[in-house]
């Protein structure tokens, strides 16, 4: 069986608070669930002010600034791709099949500062 | 004038003219617009202190260009004492790109800017706010005084693009030929913002608001340089069109006026002249859409001696045509209104009644004035007033007001 952990926080409290946790110690963490075995993927994610919500609605790809808000939708799957940049990433997103009924918000990955 | 003062009188036009293209590369070049704007000033810097002793160089923009890229891998080298990285971001600037610095690739620096500034991942404020700091070099004070905003507002929005198109590493490039359409419209369509802020918002004073519509046309006239495709020729035309018309829009005490009692030998003939050869273009190309369009309707009526003499039926028929590319009830009101010039007020008004009717426009108060004047025209004064008393509950700005009122006032006189 497969698990999706989904991260959810405040941005401020996950850097600012003293009980924030350090880019180390999620690095260790992650990296001690990869040696179990049992990591499939893991990344952090840039700020929401990053984020690029992309639909395609009769054959037209509409493109908007900011993170997907919309409370009655639900999360229903992901892709981790690699892309060159973000246009890249917004053709392959705007192709996904879902894009047509839902939306897909891009938000690029952010590296460790480790 | 002595040699400095030449020279200061050149540099002040070079960076007038050459700024914003040598900013464009130097984007390109560095990767990074701050480090490009920092870069730029670096580069006029040492201009100034190095041309009076070496003289003016053969081609002063490459000049400026390696001066600027120079400038900038020589600063993060010395910063790379405290900031590791900077090193390795020096050292892959100054891999990646050798001069010379011209021909096309430097030329599409400038298509490139305008399409990163435009980008739709950024918030549509943040995409005006950006092409008019780094493509028109408006001041954030000027941008900020246009949108009746705070500079520190603007200022904000800028930080944030820019901290987007890094982070989520926004391409600098002019988009392929697949996207370039719908990346097109997004540029079109924060030009005709410029353009619309500065020629229909009715605040601010009137001398930023011209200002902003002739930075929109200027922006459309380099735009069509770049890439003259029909749309571009089509929203040049209808910006050119309507700013033709500026000084007859107003009265002297501001109130607005409108077209069927402007008086049109205030309009520019030079600027109708320049509109109607881009429209003509631009409907040649059979690639056109909704600006070409109503670009087209524009010069219909530039071409009327005075309202009455309008082809009216030519009108409908582009008002038909926009509606099939680009349907919207405030277009169906327009025609509506054409209509019942070409076939008379009862014909119109059984349309805008129709369209109240579907509920879309019944809080936009243009549909109540144009009904207004209809019920008017059929001498039908009651209907006319209470129409025009809801279009007044409705308008916000001013002038726009006291022409709804005036026209209230003189039916209780009739």
């Amino acid at each position: 069986m497969k698990y999706l952990c989904l991260v959810y926080s405040n941005e401020q409290l996950l850097h600012d608070s003293p009980d924030s946790p350090r880019d180390e110690e999620c690095f260790a963490y992650a990296e001690s669930v990869r040696n179990s075995g049992r990591m499939l993927a893991a990344e952090a994610l840039q700020p929401v002010e990053t984020a690029t919500t992309v639909r395609m609605r009769g054959g037209k790809l509409s493109i908007t600034d900011g993170p997907f808000a919309e409370t009655k939708e639900q999360l229903a799957g992901f892709y981790l791709v690699d892309a060159r940049d973000l246009n890249e990433a917004i053709q392959i997103a705007g192709k996904i099949p879902a894009a047509r009924v839902g939306s897909v918000e891009v938000r690029p990955v952010r590296q460790l500062d480790v | 004038m002595d040699a400095a003062d030449e020279l200061h009188e050149l540099l002040t036009a070079l960076y007038r003219d050459e700024s914003r293209r040598v900013l464009a590369t130097l984007i390109r070049l560095l990767g990074d617009f701050d480090l490009a704007e920092e870069a730029l000033h670096e580069a006029f810097r040492v201009a100034m202190e190095q041309w009076p002793r070496d003289g003016v160089p053969a081609n002063p923009r490459a000049w400026l260009v390696s001066a600027g890229r120079f400038k900038a891998i020589d600063g993060l080298r010395r910063q790379a004492r405290f900031e590791p990285l900077d090193a390795q971001l020096a050292d892959s600037i100054a891999a990646r790109d050798q001069p010379p610095w011209d021909g096309d690739s430097v030329e599409n620096d400038r298509l490139r800017l305008i399409f990163t500034c435009c980008h739709p991942a950024l918030a549509a404020d943040a995409q005006v706010a950006l092409t008019l700091r780094e493509i028109c070099d408006l001041s954030t004070e000027d941008i900020a005084r246009a949108f009746l905003t705070s500079p520190s507002t603007v200022a904000q929005r800028i930080v944030r693009a820019k901290a987007k198109i890094r982070d989520a590493r926004i391409p600098y490039e002019v988009p392929g030929r697949g996207e370039l359409a719908e990346r097109l419209e997004s540029v079109l369509q924060v030009i005709y913002l410029v353009f619309n802020e500065g020629y229909f918002a009715s605040s601010g004073d009137a001398l930023t608001r011209s200002h902003l519509s002739s930075e929109a046309i200027r922006l459309g006239r380099l735009l069509l340089d770049l890439l003259p495709e029909p749309e571009v020729m089509g929203l040049l035309a209808l910006m050119l069109l309507h700013e033709a018309r500026r000084p007859a829009r107003t009265s002297a005490s501001g109130e607005p006026v409108l077209l069927d009692e402007q008086d049109r030998s205030l309009w520019s003939a030079e600027l109708i002249a320049e509109g109607d050869i881009l429209v003509l273009q631009a409907l040649r190309s059979r690639r056109f859409g909704a600006y070409a369009l109503q670009a087209a309707i524009a010069a219909v009526h530039a071409e009327a001696p005075n309202a009455a003499a309008t082809d009216w039926a030519q009108i409908v028929g582009l008002y038909d045509a926009l509606l099939r590319i680009s349907p919207s009830p405030v277009i169906e009101l327009n025609r509506a209104v054409a209509l019942a010039m070409r076939d008379g007020p009862a014909a119109g008004l059984a349309l805008i009644e129709a369209l109240l009717e579907r509920g879309e426009l019944v809080d936009y108060h243009l549909a109540h004035a144009a009904q207004a004047d209809l019920y008017r025209r059929l001498g039908r004064s009651g209907e006319a007033r209470a129409a025009y008393r809801r279009a007044l509950h409705l308008a916000r700005q001013g002038p726009d007001r006291q022409f709804l009122q005036r026209r209230l006032d003189q039916l209780a006189d009739g």
